[in-house]
């Protein structure tokens, strides 16, 4: 750009772009936690693992106000409408993170009282692995599903938007 | 799953409870009509359409016969209000959870309410329920720990230690006492690390928020040393029948003082700051209170029943592991209130601390588990050397050691009270029924009766202060 | 071990054959609190349990028609404490349930198990809400999760598991595996 001063102090980029990052930096997770992944995912939360940095410290008890669902715990058949509900009731966009190996698959409880992954009831965007995954993994999910957002695709994740 | 037998009169059974179709109606909606279950493999019925609605869960109308409606849902005595005449527009019923910030996990209340004074309480629970009691007859003893440990999962080296006590209790074989002492260790840490976690969500759920953060981070300590130990930071499986998985790394001592350290100075400001801010006084002291007799009718035992005055800690009065050879007190309050089991559960921490210094001085030496090899598998190396190592490692993973037939009952002092087993075993190598009696599960149940004259606000502190934990209430 | 048999290993060896005959097993126990209910009720079958580590475990069988008196004789010989009641399904064994009431005394510093054996075809049992309120809620468990009726209990509804679920999960010829999702989003019955 010719004629412009050598310290430009504004940048250039795309509406889609932009959008994505705003809503990457800024996600609100609504308090999924059920089970064993939910002290988990409030030591995230916590100081020594900060969500924050990411700007999610701000957990929404009220689905209204969140944009991602964090399924932290395994998920009960009487607990599954209930969980159909509160997704619905989010407003799009709306992401869910299926957090740990009951979220994810039923875990090691293949009996019949669990839902056997949480993806028959909502769409999964992110799994995260691990019983409970600890909040290096849980902190590594998010990044990818920011990643994922920020590209409209998973890409072979680097840690780094 | 083989191991459930097939059973043909009850194939018939279940045949003779089909749905009978009505004329022009098709099998799957006479099904779906029914709310059968349907099994997989059999044709797929329209499905139930989405709903809460849970039936007779609900709390009923008043107008039914008085002796029922007290037990459909628990009648919040009132001290000072005689009501003759009650009117329906002034009360309402409100619904708490599943899904809610303050439950402490998937509990779900059904309040009547009057303004903000609770009349009628019920509480519901069941949506955490993963069938771990039908898990269990499925897994061999030395894995029965992975199951029994997400029971409680805020301190599960307690639900490992009740299994393999009452597994030991069955069978024939000597615990040396380098393994009982790691027991304790492990266990009067896990009791600190619950009561910190408690310290937080109690905080948070009164309002002083700063709290949640304190109580994470000391917490942290400790899961860095279960990490060190075991390898995990939560559900270890790590205490099993026979002993412990794996010895103590060298240089656990200094650790170990690390954490007294960070633990008594973080202790010692949170109390600072919580005792003497009025409004924490105000919303703890006198609320909630239940008194002795209500606690032992209802089974509602360690911090809750000691907070009202019931002098019983099972760590004194049936010794397990050791324990009778650390010296403790046993903290006591007075009026079974909140404030008396705030005061309880931090004095249990200063004390379990003293537990643990003294483990730290007079660790004996020796095997950290038995040397009995049909229950615990030899030393790797020596499979390359012995081929009876080789055969009791082959057998011990694959099918696991068989346990006497027997029934056995033992409980533990876990952070939540009485955490008990019943072990019921038909000499295979499975359980043939394990039943785990929680402490959740009775307080929980205790609740309304601590409910007198309360507003909702004191519901939030109540229930924080019972500590329920809903893996334990659900299995 | 002893060589003589006790009587609880001649019942483990009954059972473990699957037959259990009337072992007339009449050991009267010289315990002072459960001497005294011992005479009261001649049909009560005592038998006790040094394990190698743990307190002495004493168990009581009971037919199911002296329950609630024999509870409430227990109660008031010192037994304040509710702890457990739960169901154990036999399945090859004639009485098929056992409904286990487990009941502690702080005041003596001792336990007590309750045991009573009921039919498959009759798994009903007096419900002993009466004595101890804390019954209620694993009274509802035990139905929930065996089936077994507990009369006298005024809400015998299901607790765990959601209400339109049929068929009790822990006997032994529901199978374990999974059972998918009785939930579909917004599919609607027809």
């Amino acid at each position: 750009m010719a004629g412009e001063t050598s310290n430009p102090n504004f940048l250039l980029t795309t509406m889609e772009k932009g959008v994505n990052w705003t809503r990457t930096r800024s996600m609100w997770p609504a308090t999924f936690g059920l089970a064993c992944c939910a002290i988990e995912m409030m030591a995230t939360g916590a100081a020594h693992n900060d969500l924050s940095r990411f700007g999610m410290e701000v957990f929404r008890a009220s689905p209204r106000q969140a944009d991602l669902m964090i399924v932290a715990g395994r998920v009960s058949q009487k607990m599954a409408p209930v969980l159909r509900q509160v997704y619905d009731q989010m407003a799009e966009p709306k992401w869910v993170i299926s957090m740990g190996a009951c979220a994810s698959t039923g875990g090691m409880f293949n009996n019949y009282a669990l839902v056997q992954g949480v993806d028959e009831i909502v769409p999964v965007d992110v799994y995260v692995p691990g019983c409970p995954p600890g909040p290096q993994s849980l902190i590594h999910g998010i990044l990818t599903l920011q990643s994922k957002i920020m590209d409209g695709e998973i890409k072979r994740s680097t840690g780094i938007v | 799953m083989t191991d459930t037998p097939h059973i043909e009169e009850d194939a018939a059974v279940a045949s003779s409870d089909a749905p009978v179709e009505a004329a022009g109606e098709s099998a799957a909606a006479a099904r779906l009509r029914e709310h059968d279950v349907w099994v997989a493999g059999t044709e797929e019925p329209e499905w139930i359409a989405n709903a809460t609605d849970e039936g007779a869960q609900e709390m009923l109308p008043r107008d039914l016969d008085p002796a029922l409606q007290v037990q459909r849902g628990v009648v919040v005595d009132d001290d000072y209000l005689e009501e003759e005449t009650i009117v329906d527009d002034e009360r309402q019923i409100i619904n708490m959870g599943p899904q809610h910030p303050a439950t402490h996990g998937v509990l779900r209340l059904h309040m009547e309410l009057e303004g903000e004074t609770i009349r009628r309480v019920k509480p519901i629970i069941g949506y955490l329920h993963t069938g771990m009691e039908k898990t269990a007859e499925t897994l061999p003893y030395m894995a029965g720990g992975t199951n029994v440990t997400r029971m409680d999962y805020l301190s599960p080296l307690n639900n490992e230690l009740c299994f393999s006590l009452v597994v030991e209790q069955l069978l024939d074989v000597d615990i040396p006492p380098r393994a009982q002492a790691i027991r304790v260790l492990m266990t009067e840490l896990n009791r600190i690390s619950s009561h910190l976690i408690w310290l937080a969500t109690f905080g948070m759920d009164i309002g002083a928020l700063s709290m949640m953060i304190y109580g994470f981070r000391e917490r942290e300590s400790v899961l860095d040393f279960f990490e060190k130990v075991t390898g995990l930071r939560m559900n270890h499986n790590y205490i099993r029948p026979g002993g412990v998985a794996a010895d103590l790394p060298p240089g656990w001592e200094d650790d170990v003082e690390g954490i007294f350290d960070v633990v008594r100075a973080g202790l010692d400001d949170y109390q600072d700051l919580l005792n003497g801010n009025p409004i924490f006084l105000d919303r703890t002291q006198g609320v909630g209170v239940i008194t002795p007799a209500e606690a032992q009718q209802y089974g509602a035992t360690g911090p809750i029943a000691r907070a009202a005055g019931v002098n019983f800690d099972l760590r004194k009065a049936f010794p397990y592991s050791g324990i009778e050879n650390y010296e403790f007190d046993v903290p006591l309050g007075k009026h079974g209130d909140v404030f008396d089991r705030y005061l309880v559960r931090t004095e249990e921490i200063r004390q379990s601390i003293r537990i643990v210094e003294q483990v730290l001085e007079t660790m004996p030496a020796g095997d950290y588990r038995t040397d009995d090899r049909k229950v615990t598998p030899p030393p790797r190396k020596r499979i390359d050397e012995s081929m009876e190592a080789l055969i009791h490692h082959f057998k011990l993973f694959t099918e696991g050691f068989k346990v006497p037939v027997g029934e056995a009952y033992q409980a533990v002092e876990s952070p939540r009270g009485e955490l008990g087993m019943y072990l019921v075993s038909n000499g295979s190598a499975k359980p043939w029924r394990l039943h785990v009696r929680t402490p959740s599960f009775a307080t929980v149940q205790a609740l309304p009766v601590m409910l007198t004259d309360l507003i909702v606000a004191d519901v939030i502190a109540t229930l924080a202060s019972l500590d329920p934990v809903l893996g334990d209430v659900d299995r | 071990m002893s060589e003589e048999t006790t009587p609880q290993e001649e019942l483990e060896a009954a059972e473990a054959e699957g037959v259990v005959e009337d072992v007339p097993v009449r050991d009267l126990p010289d315990d002072p609190i459960l001497a005294p209910l011992a005479e009261a009720f001649p049909d009560a079958t005592f038998t006790s349990f040094q394990p190698r580590s743990g307190p002495r475990q004493d168990t009581v069988t009971v037919p199911r028609d002296d329950l609630v008196a024999f509870v409430q004789a227990v109660h008031d010989a010192g037994f304040e404490t509710f702890v457990d009641v739960c169901g154990v399904d036999h399945l090859n064994r004639e009485p098929r349930y056992d409904v286990v009431i487990n009941l502690l005394s702080m005041e003596h510093v001792q336990r007590l198990i309750i045991k009573v054996g009921l039919p498959g075809d009759d798994p009903t049992i007096p419900s002993i809400t009466s004595v101890y309120a804390g019954a209620n809620f694993y009274e509802r468990e035990t139905w929930d999760l065996f089936g077994i009726v507990f009369e006298g209990h005024t809400d015998l509804t299901r607790i765990l598991l959601p209400d339109e679920w049929s068929g009790h999960p822990l006997r032994k010829n529901y199978n374990v595996g999974s059972v998918p999702v009785q939930f579909k989003g917004s599919h609607k019955s027809s």
